[in-house]
């Protein structure tokens, strides 16, 4: 799954609705406009290849105590320092991408099916659906999101799925809203006619025809979603939710590091705390590079 | 006329309000029943037998069908009954009352930082593209939407409070040297105005000002982000050319004709903002043991204390809806279109 949504970002992403010869001439032209996205491509190889070969390729077991002595500075032997228990805080660090990324891929996956779906139907039929399903992503976003992933966490009990399905859910009317609105402007247009005429059924129009042309935006949004994802699980972990204390996990490593900021043992936060950021980061730079991409005037 | 037109908006926005109090009252409703397993077992404890998880499941009508479950939580509410915390042994209302203005006063101090910030940030970033003053914006906000809060607090800590010195322990409101001042208004840096204490006061601002600051980073971003884009969108807009080509100077029309235009979205946004905010404020105050309703939810969370989780979900929920309809009577108020358009 890790390696399938990201993939699947750059294939829409490259799919071309203009001849591709224009398309490349353009994507160069953003490139070189602004290299910060070539970069954010490079960052995301490497996020990828931590989460996939992470443990293969670590000097230490990730959860072995005593690999070295306890509260160690960073040093040639441990690159980012020992932990409280004498563990190794860089192979801690590396294997923790593939946990965090697995819970906000799976979230974002989540919240992307199930709230794109809702948000089509809603903006196709309109009426009583749309009535109904705006109703309940409202709800939704009548709380405060974080809070309300807490509510649900804490509700449903403290396990890392239950993580997944809470950001899953506060993320889901991003989703809903964006198809809807990207469905009803396209209810009527010609294709879609044509469609129609040509005998298609009212989903197959919806999801055979308006559907992939929704899907560049929205590509977008899963990018600059993801990264938002991924610091609301580390949040929640953070807290004491979800993961559980020996899996490496960014959030649970800042929050035992804290303990120790106050004595100056700094390492244990920041490393894992610039991991984190360097992911979100990542995230937030592709999808305004796709962005500048697919839709060139919606630049801020 | 206008003022007439205004009020009526503002009545009409109040009323919007019911149908969404009543779906929050509804997941929140279905939050406190869908504890794992068997609430009334859990409320027995772990001891009880049938008979006595029976007796729990009919004391707290658990046995009756979930609509009449519903109408009892929302008489409960009504009466502001909302349960015991295990934790502390006090009633959750109190305890959250005790607590809010504490997390108050975080959030809002933080909101007026990042606005005081933000706004001008935007605003220059918008007037002079592409300048030093643009790039930094540019910068701030992009790494202000990527830093985690509680990674930014501790940093901040170990460079101002370990490495430098300069801030207080980061431990509570106020400095153990200092009594905290009289409540009044439950803000401690309002409340020690009124006492006149100046030297308290600058030991709560001193206490305050690392998790403000933290909060304020990470809300400057959106903040500084739409106030640049409604510049460049009104700076380019008709009537501000128009304004140019009367011959009205930079200052009026950069002041009447755009700023107050652009400030619209910026007043929209302001209720997504509320809502990263009010999480946020969670971590920070797990960070600087800030003793608000966040930290109060935080540790009810590690002893399964659910009354308390779910009674600390309610009341952000409400404050948030509160805020949001503050936020619309205020745009209400400062949009300049309203009561033309009759």
């Amino acid at each position: 799954m890790t390696s399938m949504t990201p993939g699947s970002t750059v294939a829409s992403a490259t799919a071309p609705t203009r001849p591709r010869s224009s398309y490349w001439s353009h994507l160069k032209y953003v490139m070189s406009e602004n290299p910060v996205t070539g970069l954010a491509f490079g960052l995301f190889a490497l996020i990828i290849l931590a989460a996939l070969f992470g443990p293969y390729l670590v000097p230490h077991d990730p959860l072995a105590t005593g690999v070295g002595a306890a509260l160690q500075p960073p040093s040639l032997a441990h690159w980012f320092g020992t932990d409280h228990l004498g563990r190794d805080v860089f192979s801690r660090v590396v294997v923790a991408t593939r946990l965090d990324l697995l819970i906000s891929v799976s979230a974002v996956a989540i919240s992307f099916v199930v709230g794109s779906v809702i948000g089509s139907l809603a903006g196709y039929f309109g009426g009583w659906t749309d009535r109904i399903t705006g109703r309940l992503v409202d709800t939704i976003m009548a709380f405060p999101l974080f809070v309300l992933a807490m509510g649900i966490v804490a509700a449903a009990g403290n396990t890392v799925e239950n993580i997944v399905y809470a950001t899953a859910i506060i993320n889901l009317p991003f989703y809903a809203r964006m198809a809807r609105a990207e469905v009803s402007i396209r209810r009527n247009v010609g294709y879609v006619q044509a469609a129609r005429l040509s005998g298609n059924s009212e989903l197959r129009v919806l999801f055979g025809h308006i559907f992939p042309n929704i899907m560049p935006p929205m590509m977008v949004q899963i990018s600059l979603n993801m990264g938002w994802a991924i610091l609301n699980a580390a949040g929640l972990s953070f807290i004491g939710l979800g993961v559980q204390p020996p899996s490496p996990e960014w959030g649970i490593m800042v929050a035992e590091g804290a303990n120790f900021i106050i004595s100056g043992e700094w390492w244990l936060v920041i490393f894992p705390g610039l991991a984190l950021m360097l992911a979100v980061f990542t995230f937030n730079l592709i999808g305004d590079g796709l962005r500048d991409l697919v839709d060139p005037q919606r630049r801020t | 006329m206008s003022l007439a037109l205004k009020a009526r908006k503002v009545g009409l926005r109040l009323l919007e309000a019911i149908p969404t109090v009543i779906g929050i009252l509804v997941v929140c409703f279905l939050l406190t029943r869908a504890l794992p397993g068997d609430p009334a077992a859990y409320f027995a404890g772990p001891m009880a037998d049938a008979e006595s998880i029976e007796q729990v499941r009919r004391n707290l009508g658990l046995d009756q069908p979930l609509p009449v479950q519903f109408v009892n939580y929302v008489t409960d509410l009504l009466t502001g009954n909302l349960g015991m915390a295990i934790s502390t042994g006090q009633p959750v209302v109190a305890e959250l009352a005790t607590r809010l203005p504490a997390s108050l006063e975080l959030t809002l101090g933080a909101l007026l930082l990042s606005f005081l910030i933000a706004v001008p940030l935007g605003v220059m970033a918008a007037t002079r593209p592409n300048t030093w003053v643009d790039h930094l914006c540019r910068f701030l906000v992009t790494a202000g939407v990527s830093l985690p809060t509680f990674f930014t607090g501790l940093a901040l800590m170990y460079i101002f409070y370990y490495l430098l010195g300069w801030a207080p322990a980061p431990m509570g409101r106020i400095d153990m040297m200092y009594l905290p001042p009289e409540t009044v208004t439950g803000f401690y840096t309002i409340d020690t105005l009124i006492a006149g204490d100046w030297e308290t006061f600058r030991a709560a601002i001193a206490q305050m000002a690392l998790p403000l600051i933290t909060l304020a980073l990470f809300t400057l971003a959106p903040i500084a982000r739409m106030t640049r884009a409604a510049m460049l969108q009104t700076l380019g807009s008709e009537f501000v050319r128009t304004a140019r080509a009367a011959g009205l100077n930079g200052r009026r029309v950069l002041v009447t004709y755009a700023f107050r235009n652009a400030l619209l979205p910026v007043v929209t946004t302001l209720g997504m903002v509320f809502s990263f905010l009010l999480g946020a404020n969670v971590l920070v105050e797990k960070v600087f043991a800030w003793p608000g309703i966040g930290s109060f939810a935080v540790e009810a969370l590690v002893v399964s204390d659910y009354a308390a989780v779910q009674g600390f979900v309610l009341s952000m929920a409400l404050l948030f809806v509160l805020l949001n309809l503050l936020i619309d009577v205020i745009y209400t108020l400062i949009d300049p279109r309203v009561g033309e358009e009759s």
